[in-house]
């Protein structure tokens, strides 16, 4: 086994941030060192642990933002203002901090480059996060399957990667569309309002096409758009879905 | 309560069963139906984790984790695959 790291069971790593990047007034994405890192696929997280110092420790799962070909694992966090996490990740973490972090995990909802069927990806909101890694490893690995991204935020003010995908959109197969729900009219030239079956219907792939689909963000979104796919005639061993959790929908 | 899929306790599910198991199926012993444990319906904020059936809401597993002993009660299972590795 010369020259191969055997990977042991699953444990808790130190993660120092090298980086931090605000992607929106509440959403930031950390970069971390790890020193063991066995790399990842597209669409994997990881579970983040904190300890505060009477011993109290909280858990919570981050999607990957970075490609496997990127250099650095990176996370994007959006704060819930009442929430218990995430306002830590984004408004205390400071560079040179430690955090636990153990992962990569999840086999299910991910993407490689050597799947050639058409990809549709669905976001609501920081559902987006794990498409990130998906579109720049498709343009990493040169992919030339068609795969197609639908999201949906509140308004161009909460809009992550916007400028990432503009320069991603159109090139290699991809295509991204950006739909806008609460964004004021006349402030936004494109899509607006929820994805709903008529969105679906006009900007979706195909069924007959048979892409594989993926669905992510907060649960009541996923199980909406998955449902309304399903209806749409797309097979339901062909969609995948991955629930942030919360109820809203972006 | 905020409900999630399997795929958000796949690591408690690999530091437990030591590989892979969002993508094992898991047979409900209530319904028959056998499905992959990513679309498990979740509640984390149990004292440890709950997951039902997606169709018959049937309790299939439930991990509480104690001092850093998981005791991982999968009997509502009728039949559960290895972990696969990735
Ligand atoms: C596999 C997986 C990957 C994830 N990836 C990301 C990611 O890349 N980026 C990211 O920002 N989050 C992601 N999440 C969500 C993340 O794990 C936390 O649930 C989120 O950060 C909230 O944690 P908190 O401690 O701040 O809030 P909590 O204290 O846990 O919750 C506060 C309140 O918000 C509600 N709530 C919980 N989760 C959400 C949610 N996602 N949306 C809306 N309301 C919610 C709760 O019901 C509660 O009322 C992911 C979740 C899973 C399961
Ligand atoms: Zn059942």
């Amino acid at each position: 086994m010369a020259g191969t790291a055997l990977r042991g069971r699953l444990t808790w790593q130190q993660a120092t941030v090298t980086g931090l990047v605000a992607e929106t007034s509440n959403t930031r994405s950390i970069v971390f060192d790890l020193p063991d890192w066995p790399g990842h696929r597209a669409g994997q997280h990881v579970d983040v642990r904190l300890t505060a110092e009477d011993g109290y420790q909280a858990e919570r799962s981050y999607s990957i933002a970075s490609a496997p070909e990127d250099p650095h694992v990176v996370l994007t966090v959006e704060r819930l203002d009442d929430g218990e996490v995430s306002p830590y990740l984004v408004d205390e973490l400071r560079i040179g901090d430690e955090v636990e972090l153990r992962g990569p995990v999840g086999g299910h909802f991910v993407w490689e480059s050597t799947c050639d069927s058409p990809v549709l990806l669905v976001a609501g909101g920081s559902g987006v996060v794990p498409f990130r890694s998906m579109l720049r490893h498709h343009a990493a690995a040169g992919s030339t399957v068609p795969m197609r991204l639908l999201y949906s935020a509140r308004s161009r003010e909460t809009l992550i990667y916007a400028d990432e995908f503009t320069r991603l959109g159109g090139r290699g197969g991809i295509d991204i569309r950006v739909t806008l729900t609460r964004e004021n009219p006349g402030t936004w030239p494109g899509e607006r309002g929820r994805i709903d079956r008529d969105f679906l219907t006009r900007t979706g792939l195909p069924p007959a096409e048979e892409p594989l689909v993926y669905v992510c963000g907060p649960t009541a979104f996923v199980e909406t758009v998955a449902n309304t796919l399903v209806d749409l005639g797309h097979g339901p061993g062909r969609i995948r879905t991955e629930r942030f959790g919360g109820t809203g929908t972006p | 309560m905020t409900t999630f899929d399997g795929n958000a306790i796949a690591g408690t599910l690999n530091a437990v069963f030591g590989g892979e198991m969002t993508t094992a199926s898991g047979t409900c012993a209530s319904c028959g139906a056998t499905e992959l444990l990513a679309q498990l319906r979740v509640y984390r904020d149990a004292p440890g984790v709950v997951a039902r059936c997606e169709h018959c809401d049937a309790i299939l597993m439930v991990i509480v984790e104690k001092r850093g002993i998981a005791c991982v009660d999968v009997s509502g299972f009728a039949a559960l695959e290895e972990p696969t590795q990735l």
